[in-house]
């Protein structure tokens, strides 16, 4: 065996290197310096994040490299899209500085890191996988030790609650995925992504529509895709709010490009028959029932949750649009949701952490109390509602644009609906905006101060929102590696 | 020439505007002040060494001698599609790096003199702060690369003047005065932008080069299509011009430019004499190649041109306030810069007289922004010193303000075109490029400029000399020294400017080449000036009742002249009774019955089916299961029945 081969997965080693020095400190560093723990981690993400990110300036990294026996794939979209998730993964990291050196985590403070960079490595891989094994392996990696996770508030009912339904929830996805991996199987006779392309070109039968029924859905569960979304706001609600975050924007946003890698390179030869259309109801329905009920929702993290539902199906345009173009708007889509949506939750956090409130409620007249927390929001709602000149506005705006370039009826309608269902979540975006500026009542959170590390999340992700549409650089870049790419080949209508 | 300095130059001014935006209300005003002003003073230098190397490195001058545009950076900024993106950028040639000049100039004298005009206002911070926003836009306008980025900037120097004019937010007429310069320009803009885009639908470009350098590809890529009996090309043309119209205060558009002087005196001088009102005929002379292709747009051009230059000038002749004559003066002269455009091109491609009309309209946009900045400056200083605007409330001020006298003397014989004072020059270049064009044309500005001679020394005899006003509270005296640094500066520029030989710099085709006086032209010009200011010398140099018999002799034309011609009463009444009366009230009972009918009905039908869709989120776990296999089963259901 070439054991060069193992250098095309730099940044999947970068991270083991991180878990693995974590450990180190973990288990063998005294009882009085783990408090530095979280620094160090965060330090060490960092560090592999700019090592991810100067790999992808170097042309021999980031060429298109096979590994394994075509078990694994690396090239400069695959590099750009875990570059995008690590940038997630270091604000989570600082944003939970404070709440891993709380005192519920003493004993426990090594586990969340390692198990949170476990999930990350899976990710990876189901973002790398060529063959359905080490999807699999990537696929439950990332899910399961998300369980343990979530169930990290000990102590809090709702945490075990939450963790048990997700852990019921993975597991019964993760059958229904093998399912269909295996009629896959059956139909073709292979697990290697490119071999089933090539047999699925003169298969029209029932068992595949099956198949890709059940793979859609599997895949569909970690995206939570309506009406495989049902776990998603008591999961989001019980769990820690840095698993929360880390969940709706990390875990998103790695399963989308999966899902576009599926899509396209096992079952690109039944676009335009089967799976578009699957898409595209399945598209509708997220995008209107996420809205519909975040409409609804008082609990902040309840609402977060049925948004982030809804923008998953905002990011599924992306793939249904079934171009280079769509891909470089949807990795721009998930950047930026990455940084709107942290910027929301790291002063959902930060409150929480300082007085325990989660309630739309009790956000009345912060802006009174907390002006730059009720800024910050304002800031992400806006973002995340799409208003211009942030950054959302431009993704938004992208992701449109990359729909639109299939210019069928169909498609006009379905971005038809997700306009009008922009107008819906400007409703409930604004709600939010509403309590905190104009409500008069006296607010119920006192002014207090947040820590260092949730003020540089907030600070990076609240740049992030403002300056990522402007900056265009970002986005000629994600589309020009996208169009270079070898993803690009595979769209064939 | 490496993108860093351009870089800065636009940098500096728009750090400067967030720092003291943000954490302005933290620092002292005089902290605020002279940051703001090194911050200019910074671009100031940048600015001059970057024109500077452009003009005098043979590296930008081609084999053909001709010097060539050059873009430093040039960055996509919004990819529309693969062939079409707007970008950001920074490009320099003879007029980008002429306005560059002019523009950090002025607004350095300006930054100087508002510490002394300033002094002690409430909001002192957040003045300096718009002046920086409205520095950083101005110059992003004139370095665009491409006419998309010039129409942003446009519309944020189009903004910042709104704040500026506005700046005295508690008194209601400036308020008003700022929604009404927002309001006119931003209307005139709807025509730029329309223009915009169908010239960009024809050639599939924003990009000024790709424009500029072949005209005749523009020509062609119209294909000759038609609209409403004009070629295509002329639509785009002069819907463009319309914008330049707005912002350049041409008739029937200039009604915001005398209200606009409600704001601060030094903000008048910087947007609103030197720089952003001029934006208009930079505008076209940016885009002249392609104004050359079509008569028709440059016939336009010179009639309106034609047209405002003398109605402002006659108006100019009536005004009480000093600063609305200063404003109505303003639109004259850029009303010249216009026909001068305009009498340059000889349609279908060719230039009259070596294009010296191009030539004499920027040299003459360059000697005005200094002189009528100082005009602006020196009147600010006047107002300073007596707290009133208008020149009733003045006279005799001679001797008690020596600098401003003098140097607003100074302006005046610019203004006026008496040699050697800079006017002269660039005015003569004007005029003879109009008899070139058009004997008629030619009379017409002669007598405009003599009427230019005329107002403007009534406006310096009433105030200097005529009758001594008398002041109860104190006596008037000149300003600080931070004032009159740039008079005196100002009034030395406006002395010497007229011997650059700017025929060697800008030239419409990038090519040096030498003015020639033109004796007879330059003479008769003069003699009508001077003729002009002996008339103004008889009516106003000591109080006497020659104004008053002579308004007695032609009451109406008197009475149409103060009141500006009634363009402000015609435009109330068709804003008021035929657009309010006739078309908004109907749109308004459409939009509250049937829009807002449709929105409500729509937020209710959401609001009821979110309510019934509730019981699917029942937290219960076995539940969600069922749904999700039944999801899957259906998924697959449906789509095997729609295929078969």
């Amino acid at each position: 065996m070439d054991y060069s081969q193992f250098l095309a997965m730099k940044q999947e080693i970068a991270i083991l290197i991180v878990f693995l020095l974590v450990f180190i400190y973990d288990t063998f560093m005294p009882r009085s310096s783990q408090k530095g723990l979280p620094v160090f981690t965060t330090i060490l993400m960092l560090a592999a994040t700019a090592f991810g990110i100067a790999g992808s300036f170097c042309s021999c990294c980031s060429a298109a490299t096979e590994a394994f026996a075509g078990m694994y794939e690396t090239s400069a979209v695959i590099i750009a899209i875990k570059n995008i998730l690590n940038i997630g993964m270091v604000i989570v990291l600082i944003q939970s500085i404070k709440w891993a050196n709380g005192e519920l985590m003493i004993m426990r403070r090594g586990e969340f890191y390692e198990l949170l960079l476990v999930t990350l490595f899976g990710m990876y891989l189901m973002i790398s996988a060529r063959h359905f094994l080490v999807f699999v392996i990537g696929l439950d990696c990332a899910s399961l030790p998300l369980a343990a996770m979530v169930a990290f508030d000990k102590n809090r009912y709702e945490s075990h609650e939450a963790a048990v339904k997700y852990m019921l929830t993975a597991v019964f996805s993760s059958a229904i995925f093998m399912m269909g991996l295996s009629f896959v199987y059956a139909l073709s006779g292979s697990l290697y992504f490119s071999k089933i392309y090539v047999a699925l070109a003169s298969e029209h039968s029932t068992m595949l529509i099956v198949a890709l029924a059940f793979v859609i859905s599997g895949v569909g569960f970690k995206l939570s895709l309506v009406p495989f979304h049902l776990w998603t706001a008591d999961v989001y609600q019980g769990a820690p709010t840095s698993v929360t975050s880390y969940l709706s924007v990390i875990s998103k946003g790695a399963a989308a490009f999966a899902f576009m890698v599926i899509l396209s390179q096992v079952f690109g030869i039944c676009y335009s028959q089967v799976w578009e259309w699957m898409l595209y109801a399945l598209i509708v329905l997220t995008i209107t029932i996420g809205n519909l009920f975040a409409i609804r929702q008082r609990n902040m993290k309840r609402f977060l949750a049925f948004s982030s539902i809804s923008q998953a199906g905002y990011i599924m345009l992306g793939i249904i649009a079934y171009n280079a173009l769509g891909v470089a708007a949807m990795m721009f889509y998930i950047l930026v949701y990455i940084f709107s949506n942290l910027a929301a939750f790291g002063v959902i956090g930060a409150i929480e952490n300082a007085t325990g409130k989660v309630s739309m409620d009790d956000y009345r007249g912060l802006y009174r109390t907390n002006p730059r927390l009720a800024f910050t929001m304002m800031l992400a709602m806006f973002s995340l509602a799409g208003i211009p000149p942030f950054a959302g506005f431009f993704s938004k705006f992208f992701i449109f644009t990359a729909a639109l370039q299939g210019a069928s009826p169909a498609i006009y309608v379905l971005v038809l609906i997700a306009l009008i269902n922009t107008i819906i979540s400007l409703y409930y975006y604004l709600l939010v905006v509403k309590a905190m500026f104009i409500s008069e009542e006296q607010c119920v959170i006192p002014t207090f101060r947040s820590s260092c590390g949730e003020r540089i999340g907030m600070w990076i992700s609240l740049a992030g929102v403002m300056l990522l549409g402007l900056v265009s650089c970002i986005y000629s870049y994600l589309i020009i590696t996208a169009a270079n790419s070898n993803i690009a080949t595979f769209f064939i209508r | 020439m490496s993108p860093i300095i351009p870089l800065l130059i636009l940098a500096i001014p728009l750090t400067m505007f967030l720092f003291l935006g943000i954490a302005g209300c933290k620092l002292s005003h005089k902290t605020a002040g002279v940051l703001g002003t090194l911050g200019m003073g910074t671009t100031l230098v940048l600015a001059y060494l970057t024109a500077f190397t452009y003009f005098f490195d043979p590296q930008f001058i081609n084999e053909a001698g001709e010097r060539i545009q050059q873009v430093l950076f040039d960055q996509t900024w919004l990819h529309l599609y693969d062939n079409l993106s707007i970008n950001l950028g920074f490009l320099i040639d003879p007029i980008s790096a002429m306005m560059l000049v002019v523009i950090t100039t002025i607004s350095f004298m300006v930054h100087l003199y508002s510490l002394g005009y300033m002094h002690g206002e409430k909001g002192f911070q957040r003045y300096y702060a718009f002046l920086s926003l409205f520095s950083f836009s101005m110059l992003g306008l004139v370095v665009a690369t491409n006419i998309f980025q010039m129409y942003i900037f446009w519309e944020l120097v189009g903004a910042s003047s709104y704040l500026l004019i506005g700046f005295f937010y508690t008194k209601p007429s400036a308020v008003s005065a700022s929604k009404k310069a927002f309001i006119v320009t931003r209307f005139a803009d709807l025509g730029f932008l329309m223009g915009i885009l169908v010239l960009s639908y024809y050639t599939g470009t924003f990009d000024f080069i790709r424009m500029t350098s072949d005209p005749t590809w523009v020509l062609a890529s119209t294909g000759g299509a038609t609209f409403m009996g004009c070629s295509v090309l002329t639509w785009a043309l002069v819907l463009i011009f319309t914008g330049g119209m707005g912002k350049s205060a041409m008739m029937p558009l200039h009604i915001w430019l005398p209200d606009a002087m409600e704001g601060p005196t030094p903000v008048s001088a910087l947007i609103h004499a030197a720089t952003m009102v001029v934006a208009g005929v930079f505008l076209v002379a940016r885009m002249f190649p392609v104004y050359m292709m079509e008569e028709a747009a440059t016939t336009i051009v010179v009639v309106i041109g034609a047209l405002t230059a003398f109605y402002a000038a006659i108006v100019a002749c009536t005004q009480i306030d000093i600063k609305r004559v200063l404003a109505f003066s303003t639109i004259s002269q850029i009303a010249f810069m216009m026909v001068s455009l305009g009498v340059a091109s000889a349609g279908g491609g060719q230039v009259e007289h070596h294009g010296l009309g191009y030539m004499a309209s920027m040299f003459h946009l360059f000697t005005h922004a200094m002189f009528k900045a100082l005009l602006f400056l020196g009147a600010g200083a006047l107002i300073h010193a007596v707290h009133s605007n208008d020149y009733t409330a003045m006279g005799g001020l001679r001797k008690y303000m020596p600098i401003t006298h003098w140097t607003f003397l100074i302006g005046c014989l610019a203004i006026a075109g008496i040699p050697p004072f800079s006017g002269f020059f660039s005015k003569d270049e004007i005029l003879s490029a109009c008899y070139a064009w058009s004997p008629f044309v030619g009379v017409w500005m002669t007598m405009v400029a003599a009427l230019t001679a005329f107002y403007m020394f009534r406006l310096y005899f009433l105030v200097f000399h005529w009758e001594e006003h008398k002041c109860e509270h104190h006596t008037p005296h000149d300003a600080p020294i931070t004032m009159s640094l740039p008079l005196i500066f100002l009034a030395a520029v406006s002395i010497v400017a007229g011997f650059i030989p700017f025929g060697h710099f800008v030239t419409w085709n990038r090519e040096a080449y030498d003015i020639h006086l033109d004796w007879t032209i330059a003479g008769s010009s003069i003699l009508i000036a001077v003729l002009a200011i002996a008339f103004a010398w008889k009516m106003y140099y000591r109080k006497n009742d020659l104004p008053a018999k002579f308004r007695k002799a032609l009451p109406n034309l008197w009475d149409w002249c103060l009141h500006r011609f009634y363009w402000d009463e015609l435009y109330i009444f068709i804003t008021h009774k035929i657009i309010f009366g006739l078309v908004c009230r109907p749109l308004a009972w459409f939009d509250r019955h049937i829009i807002d009918g449709t929105m409500d009905a729509f937020a209710s039908i959401t609001n009821r089916a979110s309510d019934a869709i509730k019981p699917l989120q029942s937290g219960q776990v076995q539940m969600y299961v069922w749904v999700y296999v039944i999801g899957t089963l259906l998924l697959g259901a449906i789509t095997v029945i729609c295929l078969i």
